[in-house]
Formats: structure tokens, sequence, C-alpha cells
């Protein structure tokens, strides 16, 4: 008992360290928030007039797809951090003190939980100011924290693979690109059915469209459809731990180099 | 192959307990053996300088010391702990300040030593970051990020990171490196006092003269062979007074002179065209030799007697180890 308390104790101290050293580089944070909210405006002020889907408002669509963008921009800062970590050699120094190695990255992990949830907040009450109205009950709240978290986790630890695996911090930031792009092959921003077809397929096998659609339907109080959210919810746990599973044996090869 | 010096005692004496064992260490990446059988034992409380040019596997020997990396073979133990078996004892037991810095730069002082203090679970790690960054002169720069720091202001941080949680052994790789004159003999002073409090220090180094000042014990390591051992009296007496140097004109005769003083320890540098002989330091000696070369002719174009530095002893051992070993080459290809 007392080891696991040490043990959750060292991970604690970790995601602190982490937190301070983002809030030293605020700007890492404010674009992750800033990009996906501006994006958020301009699709709104663009479209907002002309399209309609689903008997709602296009801000009210696009929502879901906007978090994810913003989720998969801040956990893309997780990847550069991680991958200074390993590349300055202050990972030798943490593996040499009487602590599990894993809490270095799972200290990572729950920074970005806390950051990408602060975030989060910030990106639903801006959407509130540009027309955004959910009629969320708090069971469907409940639903949207749990994705959210999902996506989360699946999207850090992904970042850690990043970081482990790139050679600088600047190809660990590559990931932020590819986490923008994502949510546009989903039904983010458009119902599938619109897009043409080899983009149509892929929107609607990947993970984010169920997560998306879930989220979606959450959030304007709709019925949960409970064959998407499994899948969504299955996805997020099958990625969680596949990229868990990479990311030790990828931190076991960097430390044993 | 390795030479242990018996000639003077220790000017510090230790007990027999030994905070480090190594014996039979051998790693190789890939194709190629970085440390091939090094044995060597540092007693409690001394300080131990590992010396030797880059790629000599120093580094590599202290990741194995401080359980990061595998040994392919031998048998490692710190303070009677085997490192294999039991690395979180030895986490427990030692530090390690790595051969660059490895601190948060955009973290303050303080925030650096009271998250170290937090890792290694000291009961009140905002006190010891005080005292720390005292004893380290660092108190008004505390609470500035590290990215504002000089080097040598890093680099004590960086000591003072390690100190956190009082470690029994600290393992300092090339903790000089990049240093300035000035900032190099604060750290000596440094290192002095902390292994005055009792605490066992293992380092590396490039420069003989840092062995010299700081270590007690000195192993010279080559090519991950473990050439010297010893006090750096000890390894200076390797050398006796009575070396000298000559050159000559050309190879040919250099190898002639060879074969005539063949009686004599010597070692040779061919590109230089000199021959050191190690005499017994008698006039009579030396008389024999010029005079075996006078008979045979040999015309000498440098003559200087040597006073053995451990720079000397460095560059002999190191000389002699790889004519050893391309010997037992060519003896392998005829």
């Amino acid at each position: 008992m007392e080891v696991k308390a040490t043990k959750f104790h060292d991970t604690v101290t970790m995601a602190k360290r982490c937190l301070l050293l983002s809030k030293r580089n605020p700007d890492t944070l404010l674009t992750s928030i800033m990009l996906p909210a501006l994006m958020m405006l301009l699709f709104v002020s663009l479209f907002g007039n002309l399209v309609h889907v689903e008997n709602t408002s296009y801000v009210n669509y696009i929502v879901p797809g906007v978090l994810l963008q913003c989720i998969g921009q801040c956990s893309s800062t997780t990847a550069i951090m991680v991958n200074k970590d390993v590349t300055s050699g202050i990972v030798q120094r943490f593996c040499t003190l009487p602590i599990k190695k894993i809490s270095v990255l799972n200290g990572h992990i729950l920074e970005a939980v806390i950051r990408n949830i602060i975030a989060s907040v910030i990106v639903l009450l801006a959407a509130m100011l540009v027309g955004f109205r959910p009629c969320a009950h708090f069971l469907d709240w409940c639903v949207v924290f749990i994705l959210l978290l999902g996506t989360i986790l699946t999207m850090s630890w992904l970042s850690v693979i990043v970081g482990l695996i790139s050679n600088s911090p600047e190809g660990a930031s590559s990931l932020s690109a590819f986490a923008i792009i994502l949510p546009y092959l989903s039904s983010g921003f458009v119902p599938t059915e619109s897009l043409p077809k080899g983009m149509r397929i892929f929107a609607e096998y990947q993970p984010l469209t169920p997560v998306i659609d879930t989220m979606r339907n959450a959030l304007l109080g709709k019925p949960l459809n409970a064959s998407t959210f499994l899948i969504a919810v299955l996805w997020c746990l099958g990625l969680i731990i596949l990229f868990y599973t990479v990311s030790l044996v990828l931190f076991q090869r960097r430390l044993g180099k | 192959m390795m030479k242990t010096m018996t000639a003077s005692p220790s000017p510090k004496s230790f007990g027999n307990s030994e905070a480090i064992s190594v014996s039979s260490l051998r790693k190789s990446y890939k194709d190629t053996e970085v440390l091939r059988d090094v044995n060597f034992s540092v007693p409690r409380g001394c300080i131990y300088a590992l010396l030797g040019s880059n790629g000599a596997g120093k580094t590599t020997t202290i990741g194995i010391l401080t359980t990061q990396l595998k040994a392919d073979n031998g048998k490692i133990k710190i303070e009677g702990y085997d490192v294999r078996k039991n690395p979180q004892k030895i986490h427990e037991l030692i530090s390690l300040t790595g051969q660059f810095s490895t601190v948060d730069e955009a973290l303050t002082g303080r925030e650096n030593l009271v998250i170290m203090g937090k890792l290694r679970h000291v009961p009140e790690p905002e006190k010891g970051a005080t005292k720390l960054l005292e004893y380290f002169e660092l108190s008004p720069w505390a609470n500035q990020p590290v990215s504002t720091y000089s080097g040598g202001m890093k680099r004590k941080l960086d000591i003072a990171m390690s100190l956190t949680g009082s470690p029994k052994i600290i393992f300092l790789d090339e903790p000089t490196t990049g240093l300035d004159p000035q900032s190099r003999h604060g750290m000596w002073n440094i290192i002095k006092e902390l292994n005055q409090s009792g605490v066992t220090i293992f380092l590396t180094t490039q420069y003989l003269e840092e062995a010299e000042q700081l270590a007690d014990r000195i192993g010279i390591l080559h090519q991950g062979r473990m050439i010297a051992q010893g006090t750096s009296e000890e390894l200076k007496s390797y050398l006796p007074h009575g070396a000298v140097e000559f050159t000559f004109e050309d190879i040919e005769t250099l190898e002639k002179v060879k074969s005539l003083v063949k009686s004599h320890k010597m070692s040779s540098k061919s590109e230089d065209k000199q021959l050191l002989i190690y005499t017994d330091g008698k006039a009579d000696t030396l008389a024999q030799i010029f005079s075996s070369l006078y008979q045979n002719q040999i015309s000498i174009q440098g003559f200087s007697q040597l006073t053995p530095d451990l720079e000397e002893v460095f560059l002999t051992m190191i000389a002699e180890s790889e004519e050893k070993s391309n010997g037992s080459q060519s003896n392998k290809v005829s």
C-alpha cells in the first residue's frame, strides 16, 4: 500500500514539474487554445449562415470537432516536452533516483490531462460566446467528459511515442499538424456523407468520428446512441493500451542506449 | 594485463570496506567492445578518478555503475548490493551528475532543488533546498530561472541537486569539463569538502591535473581497458627518474637502437623518431647506452632527461598498451 502511495506521489511531483514548465512557456498553451478557437470563429462566421446540418446551428455542430483539434494541439506539446527530457539527459538523472521510471512518463500524462481539461473548458466558453448553446444534462456531461478524457489520454500517449522517437524537439512538434488535420477528415466539420468518396471511407472508419458523433449528441441533449458510444470508448481504450505499451518499450530502449 | 602499483603507501588510509567493487566488467555495443575486462574497487570515503581520453569508456562505466546500462558480463557491487539485482536499493545510495548539465532551464534554482528533494522523498524539501542554495552560494539567484545562470553556476546547481537526500556515493561524469579555470578550482574545493564529510566520490575526467589534485585513487582507462591503477604517487613511480628520451634521424636508426638497448624497458614514438628508454637513473647506465650508440655510429639528433609527471605516465602507458595490442594482432595475422 505504501509503495503504491509513493509511486503516485512521484507521478504527482513529475506532473507538478511539467505544469511549472508549461507555465513558464505560456505561448504554447495559448497557441493550442487560440488556434482552434480562431478556426471556430472563422468557420462560424463564414459558413454559419449557409450551413445548417442535422437541424442545429453550425456552431453547435462543429464544437466537438473544435474540441478535438484543441486536444490534439495541446497534447502535441507533450511530445516536445518528452523529447526535451530524453535529449537533454535529465531523464538519466531521474532514472537514478529511487523512483519508478514510469512515473516520469506518467507525470507527463497527468500534466497533459490537467492542461487539456483547462484548454477544453476555455474553448467551450469561447464557443458559447459565438453562439454555442449546449442542452446537455448531467449524464450527458459525464459522457462528454469520459470521451474527452479518453481522447486526451490517447493523444497524450501518442505524443509520448512521438517525443521518444524524434531526434529533436522540432521533429516532435510535427505531431501538431497531424492533430489539426485529423478532425477535418471526420464528421467534425461536415457530415461524412458530403465528403468525396476516398475521404468519406476514411472519415467513416476513423476513431474520431464515433467520438465526435457521441459527443455532439450528448452536448445537444439528444438520446445516446449506445453502439456508437461503445465503439468510441473501445477505440480510445484500444489505442491507449497500444500507445502505452509502445511508449514503454521505446522508453526502455531510449534509456538503454 | 593490468599493472597495480605497490610503491608508496596512500596518503589517506581507508578501511577494508569497499564502496564500489567491479570485476571482469565487459560491455559492447553491436560489434564494438567498449569495456574489456575492467576490474577495480573504490574504498569507502575515497575520491576515485577514472582518467581517460574521449571514447575510453568512462561514461559507459558510469552508466553501468548507476544501473542505467546493463553490463554484458561482470560482477558489480555498490555498498555490497549487486547492481543488477538491487537497482532500487542502489538508487537510494547513489546520485549521478551527468556529463551535460541536467537541470530544468526554465525553472528557478530553488524549484529544481525542491523537485529533486521531493523525488528523493526528503522530509522537508523546501528547507533542504534553502540549505543547499546557501552552501553553494547560489541564494541570491535562487528565484531566477536557471537559463540566466552562468556555466559555473549551472554546474554548481547540478551538483547541489545531486546532494539532495544525502547520498552515500556521488558519481560525477566530467564535473569540470567546459568550466573556466576559476570555476574549476571552485568545483575542486567543493568536491574535496564533500569528500571530507564522508561521501565517496567517483568521478571521470580527461584532465590529469584534475585527477592529481583531487583523487586518492586514479584508474587509467584506455580503449576499454584499465591500464593502470593507484595513487598519483604510485603511478608516477612507474616512471623511474632515469627515463631518457632520444630523437634520431630516421626510423631505421630507431629500430637499430631498439635492438641495441633491448635489455632496457622502452617505448617508441615512430612517427616522431623518438625513443623513450627507462633506466635506473645511474650515470653509469647512461654512459653505457651512449657508448653503445657511439660504437655503432649512430647519430643522436636530440636527447633529454625526463622528470616524470602524470601526463608522461599516462602517455607512456597508453603507448605501451597500444604496442601490446598491435603486437598481439600482428601475431595473429602471421
